[in-house]
C-alpha cells in the first residue's frame, strides 16, 4: 500500500459522498417545489372552472314590457286595497302575456305556440312589479315598463350555452315568392352556398342517430326556418316577422345541431328571442337576485338570502356555544387542571372528537336535540348546536396550543409579584394568546360554515322559500342549498351553483382575512 | 487554608449559628429538602439570611441554587411533581406551612429572573400592575407617586420618565431588568431574590445593576444566584457554595474567597471544576 493510495482513495470517496448529498438536496428541493406547482395548479384550476361557470351567473337577461296598469285587471277590487293588488299575481302576469302576444300576433294561432309564449316569463316572475305597485297606487292606470327574467332556457341560449348552433352569414337574397302552402322560395345566385358548406360540415360533427339539423334564417326581427336548401335557393317556414324582410337582406343562418325535439326550447321560441333583442327589449344584466331572493324552483327566481341568512344565524348559535366552552376548557386544561391520568383521557378523548366524521355529529344532534330535547327541525338553533359540538375540540386543541405558546416566564413574573393562578391567566396569558385562540376559533368556524353532512340528517335539506327570522324557524344554509341545487336537472342550475359556490368561497375568504388582520394586529412580541 | 473535611450535620451548626454584623436574621431555612419526583435536588440544607444584606449562592450548573432560591417564595409550587420539605421561617412564621398564601407570601418576597420578564404592556403598568393588584395605592396620584418612586430606586425614571406609556419590552436588555426589579419594589417586598439577574446581560448592564444591588442592600435582603464568582465576590457580603445539593460552606465572602475551609469550595472558586 502507497501513500497515494491511501490518501486519493478516501478523498475521492468522500468527493463521490459529497456529490450525492448535493445531489440529494437538489432532488428534494425539486420535489418540493413540483409539490408546490401541483398544489396551485389544482387551486388554479379549481378557482377558474368554478368562477367560470360562475361568470355566466352573474348576470342575466330580462325582458322589458310596456304594459298598462289596467285597474280592472290588476285592481278588480279597487286600488286602495295594496294587499290584494300584490297578491294579484295572475293580473300582471295576463298584462304581460298580453303584451308578448301582441308583439307576436302569429302565436295566437294554436294552443302550442301560446304556450311557448307564455313561457318566456314565470308567474313568479311579476311579483316584485306587484308588490310595487301595491306601495305606490297611483301607478294603477299609467304605462309603466315591467322588467322580467327571461326563462332560464332562453337566457342560457342568449348566453351562448343553452343549444349548439352555427352561425353563419348567408349571401344576398334576390327574390321571395310566397307558394300555396304558406312557405315562402327564397333565391339568389350563391346566396346559400356557404349554409350548404355548413351543414356539409355539421353532419361530419353530429351522432348517426341525431335527427336532421334545424337551419334557421333571421333578418332583423324576422325568423324562418329552411329547408330544401342548395346553393342558390331554399324554401323557408316564416316563424316570426315578415317575409319581405329577407329581399334584398343579407340574412344571419343559424345552424341548431340539436333537433327540436332534443332541446327544451322550440325554433319559435328562438325566432321570438332573437326578435326581442332585435328589438333591444332584453337586457343584460347583474343579477343581484342571487343575493336578495331566496330559494325558487325557478333558476331565473332563486337567489340565496334565505341560505345566507341561515348560514349566518347558525354561525352565531355556534360562535355563541363553541366559543366560550371551548376557550374556557382550554384555559381550565391547560393552566388550571392538574396531570394525571384524568387529564390525560380527558385530552385523549378531545382529541379523538376532532377527528369524528362531522355526518356522526348529524346523527347525534338529530338524536340528541331533536328526538330527545325535541328542539324543532330544519332549524338554525339546532344546525348551530350540532356544529357547536363539532367546532369545539377544535377550538379547544387551537387554543391550547396558543397558550402552550406563551413563555413561561411571563407567568413566573406574575406570579413574582403576588399575582393569584387566576389573575395570571387572565391578565397576562390569555391577553397574549387571544391572537392565537381567535384564529383557532375563527378557523373551526370557517370549517363549519362549510359543513353540509351533518346539516342534512338535522334536515336543514328542505327547501325554504322565506328568509328566517330567528334561529328557531326553518332554514338551509349555504352549503347545503349548493348541495340541493347541484342535484337539480335543468341546466341553468349550473352555472347557479357555481355562483352560489362562489358566494361562500367569498364568505370563507373573509373569515380567513379576519384572521390575518387579528393575528397581525394584536400579535405581540415578548 | 484550611482543610477540615466536616460532615454536613457539623457544618449545619457551624454554618446557621454565626451571625451577620447587620445582626437580624430574615429568613432562616431549616433542614430543607427539595424533590423532583423521585429524585431530591437538596439535601438537607440549613442556612439563614440576614436582613440588609446580599448573599450569594454560588456553585455548579445543577447544583440546587436556584431551586433554593425558588423554595424561599414558593415559586416551587408552580411545578408539578416538586415537593419542599423542611421548615423556612420568616418573622417566626413557617412559610411552608398549610395556611400561608404563597401570592401574599410572592408580595413580601420579590423576584427577578435570569432573563428579563417585563409584561408586554406599557412601563408604567409594568410597574403598577402588582400595585394594583394588592391594592396598595389609593387612587390614581398615590399610584403615580409609587411608580416614580420605584423607578427612582430602580434607577430607571430618568430613562424612561418621558416614555412611561411605552411598551416595557421595548426598552433594552439591562433597563428591562431594572424594570423587573423596579416592578419587583414596587409592591415593597422584605426580601428581593435574583436569580442569575446579570446572565443575559453585556458588562456595562451588569455594572449598572450591581450598583442598583449594592443601592438596595441598606433597605432589603437580598439573595442572589450568580455563575460569576467575581460578580459574587463584588456585591455579596455573605456567599454560599452549594454543590450536588449539599450546602457545602457558608460564610463571609471574604473568607470564602480568600479563605475557603472546604477543599470543594476552593477547587470550584481557583477554577478546577464547574
Amino acid at each position: 500500500m502507497t501513500d497515494t493510495v491511501r490518501t486519493s482513495a478516501p478523498s475521492a470517496a468522500a468527493a463521490r459522498h459529497l456529490r450525492r448529498r448535493r445531489a440529494r438536496d437538489g432532488r428534494f428541493r425539486y420535489y418540493g417545489l413540483t409539490a408546490i406547482f401541483v398544489a396551485l395548479g389544482a387551486l388554479a384550476v379549481l378557482v377558474l372552472t368554478i368562477g367560470t361557470q360562475a361568470f355566466s351567473a352573474a348576470t342575466y337577461n330580462v325582458v322589458r314590457y310596456e304594459v298598462t296598469l289596467d285597474p280592472a285587471v290588476i285592481a278588480p277590487e279597487g286600488a286602495n286595497r295594496p294587499a290584494d293588488i300584490s297578491r294579484n299575481v295572475e293580473g300582471f302576469y295576463g298584462l304581460v302575456r298580453d303584451n308578448l302576444l301582441k308583439t307576436f300576433p302569429e302565436a295566437e294561432a294554436d294552443r302550442v305556440s301560446r304556450r311557448e309564449l307564455s313561457d318566456f316569463v314565470t308567474r313568479l316572475a311579476v311579483l316584485p312589479t306587484a308588490r310595487l305597485v301595491a306601495n305606490n297606487p297611483e301607478l294603477v292606470g299609467s304605462t309603466i315598463t315591467l322588467t322580467a327574467p327571461l326563462n332560464d332556457d332562453l337566457d342560457l341560449y342568449l348566453k351562448g350555452q343553452g343549444v349548439r348552433e352555427r352561425k353563419i352569414k348567408a349571401g344576398a337574397v334576390s327574390s321571395v315568392q310566397g307558394g300555396q302552402d304558406g312557405t315562402f322560395l327564397l333565391s339568389g345566385t350563391g346566396a346559400f352556398e356557404a349554409v350548404v358548406a355548413g351543414l356539409a360540415v355539421a353532419s361530419v360533427d353530429r351522432a348517426e342517430d341525431a335527427g336532421q339539423p334545424d337551419v334557421l334564417l333571421t333578418a332583423g326581427v324576422s325568423t324562418g326556418r329552411l329547408s330544401d336548401i342548395d346553393a342558390g335557393s331554399a324554401r323557408m317556414e316564416l316563424l316570426t316577422g315578415r317575409a319581405q324582410d329577407f329581399a334584398q337582406a343579407r340574412a344571419t343562418a343559424r345552424i341548431i345541431l340539436s333537433a327540436e325535439s332534443e332541446r327544451t326550447i322550440s325554433d319559435r321560441q328562438i325566432a321570438w328571442v332573437l326578435a326581442l333583442r332585435e328589438m333591444g327589449r332584453v337586457d343584460r344584466v347583474p343579477r343581484w337576485t342571487l343575493l336578495t331572493n331566496s330559494d325558487s324552483t325557478y333558476p331565473e327566481l332563486a337567489g340565496g338570502l334565505a341560505a345566507i341568512v341561515g348560514s349566518l344565524l347558525t354561525m352565531l348559535i355556534t360562535a355563541l356555544v363553541a366559543m366560550p366552552i371551548g376557550i374556557l376548557a382550554a384555559v381550565y386544561l391547560e393552566e388550571f387542571a392538574p396531570r394525571n391520568r384524568l387529564t390525560e383521557f380527558i385530552e385523549v378523548n378531545i382529541n379523538n372528537l376532532a377527528a369524528v366524521p362531522s355526518i356522526v355529529f348529524g346523527l347525534l344532534g338529530a338524536a340528541l336535540y331533536i328526538n330527545f330535547l325535541g328542539m324543532p327541525r330544519s332549524a338554525p338553533l339546532v344546525g348551530g348546536l350540532v356544529l357547536a359540538l363539532m367546532t369545539f375540540p377544535v377550538v379547544i386543541i387551537a387554543s391550547r396550543a396558543a397558550l402552550k405558546a406563551v413563555p413561561p416566564s411571563v407567568r413566573s413574573g406574575a406570579l413574582a409579584v403576588g399575582a393569584s393562578q387566576m389573575q395570571t391567566v387572565f391578565h397576562h396569558v390569555v391577553p397574549l394568546a387571544a391572537p392565537g385562540i381567535l384564529t383557532g376559533a375563527i378557523l373551526g368556524m370557517a370549517r363549519a360554515l362549510g359543513e353540509t353532512a351533518p346539516l342534512l340528517l338535522i334536515g336543514m335539506v328542505a327547501f325554504v322559500g322565506d328568509v328566517p327570522r330567528s334561529p328557531a324557524d326553518e332554514s338551509t344554509v349555504m352549503p347545503v342549498l349548493i348541495f340541493s341545487w347541484s342535484n337539480n336537472a335543468e341546466r341553468a342550475w349550473e352555472p347557479l351553483t357555481s355562483a352560489m359556490i362562489i358566494i361562500l368561497l367569498a364568505f370563507l375568504l373573509v373569515m380567513n382575512g379576519l384572521v390575518v388582520f387579528l393575528r397581525r394586529k394584536y400579535e405581540r412580541r415578548w | 487554608m484550611d482543610t477540615t473535611q466536616g460532615t454536613p450535620a457539623m457544618m449545619d451548626d457551624t454554618l446557621t449559628l454565626p451571625r451577620s454584623a447587620d445582626g437580624a436574621q430574615r429568613i432562616d431555612c431549616r433542614n430543607i429538602k427539595v424533590f423532583y419526583g423521585q429524585a431530591q435536588a437538596i439535601h438537607d440544607v440549613s442556612m439563614s439570611f440576614p436582613d440588609r444584606a446580599v448573599t450569594a449562592l454560588i456553585g455548579p450548573s445543577g447544583c440546587g441554587k436556584s431551586t433554593f432560591l425558588r423554595c424561599l417564595n414558593r415559586m416551587n409550587d408552580t411545578i408539578e411533581n416538586c415537593r419542599v420539605e423542611g421548615e423556612i421561617l420568616m418573622d417566626g412564621e413557617n412559610i411552608n406551612d398549610e395556611d400561608v398564601d404563597p401570592v401574599l407570601l410572592r408580595s413580601r418576597v420579590g423576584m427577578v429572573f435570569q432573563k428579563p420578564n417585563p409584561f408586554p404592556k406599557s412601563i408604567y403598568d409594568n410597574i403598577a400592575y402588582g400595585p394594583r393588584i394588592h391594592g396598595l395605592a389609593n387612587g390614581r396620584e398615590d399610584l403615580d407617586a409609587i411608580v416614580e418612586k420605584s423607578l427612582r430606586r430602580a434607577g430607571l425614571w430618568e430613562e424612561v420618565k418621558d416614555r412611561l406609556t411605552a411598551p416595557g419590552t421595548s426598552l433594552s436588555g439591562g433597563q428591562q431588568q431594572r424594570l423587573c426589579i423596579a416592578r419587583a419594589i414596587a409592591v415593597q417586598p422584605e426580601v428581593i431574590l435574583m436569580d442569575e439577574p446579570c446572565s443575559a446581560l453585556d458588562p456595562i448592564a451588569t455594572a449598572r445593576i450591581e450598583e442598583l444591588i449594592d443601592d438596595l442592600r441598606s433597605r432589603y435582603c437580598i439573595v442572589i444566584v450568580t455563575h460569576s464568582m467575581q460578580q459574587a465576590a463584588r456585591v455579596s457580603q455573605r456567599t454560599a457554595f452549594f454543590h450536588l445539593g449539599n450546602l457545602v460552606e457558608l460564610g463571609d465572602t471574604n473568607q470564602i474567597f480568600t479563605n475557603p475551609r472546604e477543599k470543594r469550595t476552593e477547587d470550584y472558586i481557583t477554577g478546577r471544576f464547574g
